[in-house]
């Protein structure tokens, strides 16, 4: 899947164990290295729970996520090899973009010159030329998770995750965002794990779907598959494409 | 939300600050016990008539300045949410929110600049009662100042109570007609009646722990308290088994009555905040106005006159021979060093307690508060229940015997002032510290910037301002204590406060003035400046 010999990493959650007050979850899961697989479900089935196991902000109660085969339950966040863009507090309000970006470099914004250099290429990439000295509340929604972007790139990690980051956006906007990661995707081939309510944006970029319901992996499979109307039932049933669409129309009133 | 089990220097830095306050606490329990044991059958004797005559005058001065206080208030708050919009309403609040920012020893002075032998109410007064006015030295005395302070901080916090009942109510309340009565009982009553016992209880306490006026205003033995029998005990009689005695009883006097406020949910630290005003649907009767209008001003006019006082007496002072003198210049400068330093200490005590809670917090997710937090946390707030004379006292005692006490006398007053300011600290520096957290602390982790780098370029462009306003207030309220230095001043270690208590006890009553009012506004502007960094803190 690697598009161009870049290193990828595959995702494993080998029977992890998890509870958060009265929520318990339970996740055995392999995410192919190099792919994108898009994670749905409900409210509350844990797609974020499974995101913050695997980028380290919550730790099994057992279990273990490996990434590349290596066990690393018990690293601290910055120590996998893994990048997350939030759905929102991605930057730091009171650093320019350039410095925000910079701490994918250094987390003591101590840069060579090559960090330098990587920074601008990141900026040029995602199309924030020009805008290195803006502070964060100078710039629009869509252009601070572009920054989140390029902080993606210059840190370089093999695993991406993706907390709905493009959930505040409009439907054009978030086209264009997709369209950013898949690009991104295919030079630097990572594996990414992309969480998203929305259907039609897992339609557009993923390669598999993970689908979660009541805390547990209730299907999983290639996206084609899912969308093209012959997925698992739990996942028809989430999406309403069984009659779904016809009846909302149907509803409407004249 | 997230866990972070690793180590982290957060916690360490408030295990830290706790162990500093935990020794300057213990360290002074430590020397009352050990002096206490050394001369127990002393200790126990000193419980004699005089004492239990001191510890009844502490209670019912304080019973009668909280009766004095709050029964007022009740009826100036009311007045004043029945008219959310008048000239002048903003400035009164404003001006009732500057007690809390004098210093006790300024505004005592102003309360016998009005009403002292040579007051300038001393001629009205003289002719009013037909005798000699002899001063309101006394309990008059202790009572007038103690209203001064806690009428206006009662008054504002009853208001608060009021404007926090839903524009909704009121409302509804000129829908169905209500009459002033009815909205008093079903309303403003209800309202006002379940703030009551949080907010006498704090001004009882504060009463209760008062120094300063008693020491100044109470003119004997025949009105002292448990505090100024400590202070003298000390410094006069040297008569430490007493000074054990008192101690004892102050700690179980205070411990009884913070048990009590506790239960009744009083905040110890009291928000001086308003909120806007909701407004009024109803418009009050002409009879009801006019009995306001008369309250309002009444208090006012009991409120501004020992300000006015104050500026009036300071202004006859020589001031720019007193500015000239060495002895008052030396002491400005160590006032200025000291509170520099205490109010440095309080800031970073501050910053560690709200940092390590947070970490802790963070760790234990929905899991239950660990002891150590707790200390963090609510605990902070309980060394207000420890009076700074019972600290330097204990370490009084226990000095004496290493060494001089008074080479001590820095080291206390800024270590002790700073960890007495450390709550009202806290207060700017938390909020702004869990916001930032809430915001950024996944981010850091995932981006591996903990410690210095945290601090250096997450925590500090955005605590910059909250960590001024725990300053400037930390450093006013140094700058302005008659506690500590009481007891550990002496020539040749003067600070402003302790100067005037000195230039008082000399009847230099001109210099006297002049340094309240020197003093006074250098707090002011202080608060103020604390104030103002609050208010326009971006998010």
């Amino acid at each position: 899947m690697s598009a161009n010999g870049h290193k990828s990493a595959a995702v494993q959650l080998d029977d992890v164990a998890f509870s958060y007050g009265e929520a318990t979850f339970r996740f055995d899961a392999a995410f192919p290295a190099g792919a994108i697989t898009a994670v749905m479900g409900p409210s509350g089935s844990g797609k974020s729970t499974l995101l913050n196991l695997v980028a380290g902000f919550e730790a099994p109660q057992s279990g273990r996520v490996l990434i590349d085969g290596v066990d690393v339950s018990k690293a601290p966040p910055a120590a996998r090899p893994v990048s997350m863009v939030f759905q929102e507090n991605n930057l730091f309000s009171h650093l320019s973009v350039e410095r925000n970006v910079g701490l994918g470099r250094s987390p003591s914004l101590k840069l060579t010159a090559d960090d330098r250099a990587a920074i601008s290429a990141a900026l040029e990439r995602t199309g924030l030329a020009g805008k290195q000295k803006r502070l964060p509340r100078e710039l629009s929604g869509g252009e601070r998770q572009r920054v989140a972007l390029a902080r993606v790139l210059v840190r370089d990690r093999p695993v991406l995750l993706l907390d709905e980051p493009f959930a505040s956006l409009g439907p054009a906007l978030r086209a264009d965002m997709l369209d950013l990661v898949a690009d991104l995707h295919g030079e630097k081939g990572m594996t990414v794990l992309f969480v998203t309510h929305q259907p039609q944006d897992a339609e557009r970029i993923a390669d598999h779907v993970v689908f979660l319901e009541d805390g547990a992996i209730a299907a999983t499979g290639p996206a084609r598959d899912f969308f093209a109307g012959t997925g698992p039932e739990a996942f028809q049933r989430y999406i309403g494409t069984q009659d779904g669409r016809s009846r909302d129309v149907a509803r409407k009133p004249t | 939300m997230h866990s972070f089990r690793r180590n982290d220097s957060r916690i360490t830095l408030g295990v830290l600050a706790l162990a500093f306050i935990a020794t300057l606490i213990g360290g002074a329990l430590v020397g009352l016990l050990a002096a206490g044991a050394g001369d127990l059958s002393g200790a126990v004797s000193a419980f004699d008539p005089y004492l239990l005559r001191v510890a009844r005058f502490t209670l019912w001065q304080a019973a009668l300045s909280t009766l004095l206080s709050v029964l007022p208030a009740l009826f100036v708050a009311r007045a004043l949410s029945r008219h959310p919009r008048f000239f002048g309403r903003t400035l009164i609040l404003q001006l009732f929110a500057v007690p809390l920012a004098l210093p006790a020893l300024v505004a005592a002075l102003g309360v016998l600049a009005l009403y002292g032998r040579a007051g300038y109410f001393a001629g009205i007064l003289s002719s009013a009662t037909g005798s000699d006015w002899p001063g309101i030295y006394g309990l008059s005395g202790i009572l007038v100042a103690h209203v001064f302070f806690n009428l206006p901080l009662a008054t504002r916090l009853f208001l608060e109570a009021l404007q926090a009942v839903p524009t909704d109510q009121w409302r509804l309340a000129s829908q169905l007609g209500m009459g002033p009565a009815a909205t008093f009982r079903l309303i403003e009553g209800p309202a006002l009646r379940q703030a009551l016992p949080g907010i006498a209880g704090l001004v009882f306490m504060l009463c209760i722990t008062s120094f300063t006026i008693v020491l100044t205003l109470g003119g004997g033995p025949a009105a002292s308290t448990l505090e100024v029998a400590i202070y003298q005990a000390l410094r006069f009689d040297f008569d430490p088994a007493r000074a054990v005695a008192l101690t004892a009883l102050q700690i179980a006097l205070t411990a009884v009555v913070v048990t009590l406020l506790a239960r009744l949910g009083a905040d110890m630290t009291g928000e001086s905040s308003l909120s806007v005003a909701p407004r009024r649907y109803t418009t009050p009767s002409v009879a009801g106005t006019a009995f306001d209008a008369a309250l309002i001003v009444a208090a006012l006019a009991f409120v501004a006159g020992p300000m006015l006082a104050t500026v009036a007496a300071g202004l006859q002072a020589d001031l720019a021979r007193l500015v000239g003198e060495a002895s008052v210049q030396k002491a400005a400068l160590t006032s200025i060093l000291l509170a520099f330093v205490s109010a440095v200490l309080a800031a970073v005590l501050s910053l560690a307690l709200a940092m390590a809670r947070r970490a802790l917090a963070l760790a234990r997710r929905n899991g239950p508060r660990s002891m150590l937090e707790f200390f963090t946390d609510t605990g902070a707030g309980f060394v207000l229940v420890v009076p700074p004379i019972v600290i330097g006292a204990g370490w009084f005692l226990a000095l004496r015997h290493l060494g001089s006490v008074f080479g001590a006398a820095p080291v206390m007053v800024a270590a002790v002032n700073a960890v007495m300011a450390m709550p009202f600290a806290i207060r700017a520096v938390r909020p702004a510290y869990d916001a930032a957290s809430e915001r950024h602390e996944r981010l850091a982790a995932q981006l591996g910037i903990a410690g210095w780098n945290r601090f250096r370029l997450i925590d500090w462009p955005v605590l910059r301002r909250p960590l001024a306003t725990a300053f400037a207030f930390a450093m006013a309220l140094s700058l302005g204590d008659l506690g500590v230095i009481a007891l550990f001043g002496s020539d040749s270690m003067q600070t402003l406060p302790y100067l005037l208590l000195a230039r008082m006890g000399s009847y230099r009553t001109a210099d006297a003035a002049g340094l309240a009012l020197i003093l006074g506004l250098v707090c002011l502007l202080l608060v103020f400046a604390a104030d103002r960094l609050g208010k326009e803190r971006t998010a």
